[in-house]
């Protein structure tokens, strides 16, 4: 066979001109908190952002993941990274458990009013926390769950998008895959565990991605439900060291406030990359 | 293996349509059945109320000797091939042929050496670590069967099976079915729209209509012996060709055609296979030619008996075809129907 080579065209290059620029945009600020961190507080504060690496970064990271800060000098980074994860992946495999557990309620159980139930479950897209907080917030304290892991998850564990994404999946499973399991004496239970679980491997690597970067990024809900700085996640933990900009008399520690920004952008784009290499062999190997 | 039968069974779905009249039979021990008939006959929902997919609305259900209306599915030591396979796409194929046993609480060891067993049988034994989307579509097959056959169940029940695969392999597993099925004596209920599957393969032939059962018989006694105008036309390819015709006084007039016959007098319908009519010169039937259809061994000659429509399946001998031609219709092969209510005089 002949390998014919397309000639370049000048769009060629102005359509990878413009996709190395937008690359460059977005890199830009992650290559800055780098080098930044790298610099020791007395030159940030006196100078600001920093283009080059300087000797600092091993101390910086050091002091942000080891050094106890905050007000109450009870809470380090690790600490808060290991909070952040709870928070993340509690976030992430509740919501998916319950929205499976609904859709399926949903799709295979002749419920009355499941069609009905469905579209309520829907709406409730309407209400995101935001709209509902002051309530969710009394209930939550109401019910001693303040300060706990599972005031700050559980409140956010209803997910209508959850449930929307299962129940169209469910739908297209056909139907005799669920006659075969019952011919094949899998009860409701086994035909979940047994064929609806590992068929929905890839969407559930979807939703897992979402949502636990949705989770990670979390700020409102745990500054709200949290005033115990042990339980402190990263993304809170920034904004404590940052404030010492204002209140506090001393250099400010910049260099530990960008180490933690970037400590805190690692794990998402860590999950995105992992389930990626999934997400990918779902699509191509389709099995159903 | 077992004896099913069938008393007065109906289904009425909620809203009232009745997809099964009631009905009764029986089958026999290691016996084949087909149902066939066109879409929308309650072919399909008959084998679902036996597989327990469907509820029954009337009627007893027995497999062997136990009454399996209210048990589930999996309690009826039932085995079914589905349409589509209906694969767990996620395992592989020893996993697919195992999930019965192994749900049923079969040992490990009980469990390979059925699968082994069954892969030897369908020579499955080079795919067992395969998944089903790596497989072509007689393998799937084969799996499903593979799937039925370690449970080793007392009846087999096949929905439309091979109306997936073309034709060639439909051939050839249509023996292969049936080998399988003499050679494990096990009693089946097979399903399909195809007559040519139902007529190779069965013991005995029920053909539904509009949920009904219009006929129950041996493959050649639903050819030679319709007992409706339906199952005259639906079995047999090309289907039978059917005159409007009056009965009177000993005698079956069409137009100006008139042929002995000793029948009651008034509308009936007469049918004649294309295949049982032959040219003479003798003949007494004029045949207005007005298509011809070549097949090879054979031509299917299509035009105008007394005005109606007629196909006559003539050997392909390179005779000239020529206007003026005269059928001659054997008595044997006359059928005598009804006009009315289409059944069998």
């Amino acid at each position: 066979m002949k390998t014919n080579k397309r000639p370049i065209r000048p769009s060629d290059v102005i359509d990878h001109l413009i996709l190395v620029l937008g690359a460059l945009l977005m890199l830009f600020p992650v290559y800055l908190a780098l080098t930044t961190t790298s610099h020791d507080n007395v030159l940030l504060s006196k100078e600001g952002l920093q283009f080059w690496f300087g000797d600092q970064m091993g101390q910086n990271f050091r002091a942000a993941m080891f050094d106890k800060g905050g007000f109450s000098e009870q809470i380090d980074g690790t600490a808060m990274l290991i909070n952040s994860l709870i928070l993340g992946v509690g976030f992430a495999v509740g919501k998916i458990a319950l929205s499976m557990a609904a859709a399926y309620a949903i799709v295979y159980f002749r419920l009355r009013f499941a069609t009905f139930a469905f579209w309520v479950i829907f709406t409730t897209i309407l209400l995101p926390l935001e709209v509902r907080i002051l309530p969710s917030y009394e209930v939550v304290t109401g019910l001693g769950m303040a300060n706990t892991y599972s005031g700050l998850i559980v409140p956010l564990l209803a997910s209508a998008t959850g449930t929307f994404f299962f129940r169209q999946f469910f739908l297209s499973v056909p139907e005799e895959l669920v006659e075969a399991a019952r011919i094949d004496g899998a009860g409701p239970g086994k035909f979940f565990v047994d064929i609806l679980v590992p068929l929905s491997r890839t969407m559930i690597a979807a939703i897992f991605i979402i949502m636990f970067v949705y989770g990670w990024n979390q700020y409102l809900w745990p500054t709200l439900i949290t005033t115990d700085e042990s339980l402190f996640t990263l993304v809170r933990g920034i904004k404590q060291i940052t404030q010492s900009v204002f209140e506090g008399n001393q250099i400010p520690e910049y260099g530990q406030a960008w180490a933690l920004a970037i400590i805190a952008m690692l794990p998402p784009v860590l999950i995105v990359i992992f389930f990626q290499s999934w997400f990918v062999k779902g699509l191509v190997e389709s099995e159903k | 293996m077992a004896t099913v039968s069938v008393t007065d069974i109906s289904k009425t779905y909620p809203n009232g349509a009745q997809a099964v009249c009631p009905a009764s039979f029986e089958i026999a021990d290691g016996e084949l059945i087909v149902l066939v008939g066109p879409s929308g006959c309650g072919k399909s929902t008959l084998l679902r109320m036996v597989a327990g997919l469907e509820d029954i609305t009337t009627g007893d259900l027995r497999i062997g000797d136990r009454v399996v209306n209210n048990l589930d599915p999996a309690e009826r030591d039932i085995a079914m091939v589905f349409q589509n396979y209906a694969l767990y796409p996620h395992m592989t194929v020893a996993k697919n042929m195992a999930y019965g046993l192994k749900n049923r609480g079969a040992s490990k060891d009980q469990i390979a050496a059925k699968v082994t067993e069954a892969a030897e049988m369908l020579s499955l034994t080079p795919l067992l670590d395969r998944r089903p989307s790596q497989l072509s579509g007689g393998q799937r097959q084969r799996v499903a069967m593979g799937r039925a056959i370690v449970r080793d169940p007392a009846l087999f029940l096949f929905d439309e099976p091979l109306s997936n695969l073309d034709a060639k392999l439909r051939h050839q597993m249509r023996v292969e079915i049936r080998n399988l099925q003499r050679r494990l004596n096990v009693t089946a209920i097979y399903v399909t729209h195809d007559q040519v599957e139902a007529m190779t393969m069965a013991d005995r032939i029920f053909v539904l209509n509009a949920g009904a059962i219009e006929q129950i018989g041996t493959p050649s006694e639903i050819y030679r012996k319709p007992a409706s105008t339906f199952v005259a036309s639906f079995m047999g390819a090309p289907p039978m060709n059917l005159l409007h015709a009056q009965a009177d006084a000993g005698q079956v007039r069409m137009g100006d055609v008139a042929l002995r016959m000793p029948c009651a007098d008034g509308a009936v319908q007469l049918g004649i296979r294309p295949e049982e009519v032959s040219f003479s010169p003798m003949g007494e039937v004029p045949f207005k030619l007005t298509l011809v259809e070549e097949l090879g061994a054979s031509r299917l000659l299509h035009g105008k008996v007394a005005g109606q429509d007629f196909v006559v399946n003539a050997p392909n001998d390179d005779a000239p075809l020529a206007d003026g031609l005269m059928l001659s219709f054997p008595a044997e092969s006359l059928h005598l129907f009804d006009a009315q209510s289409g059944k069998r005089l």
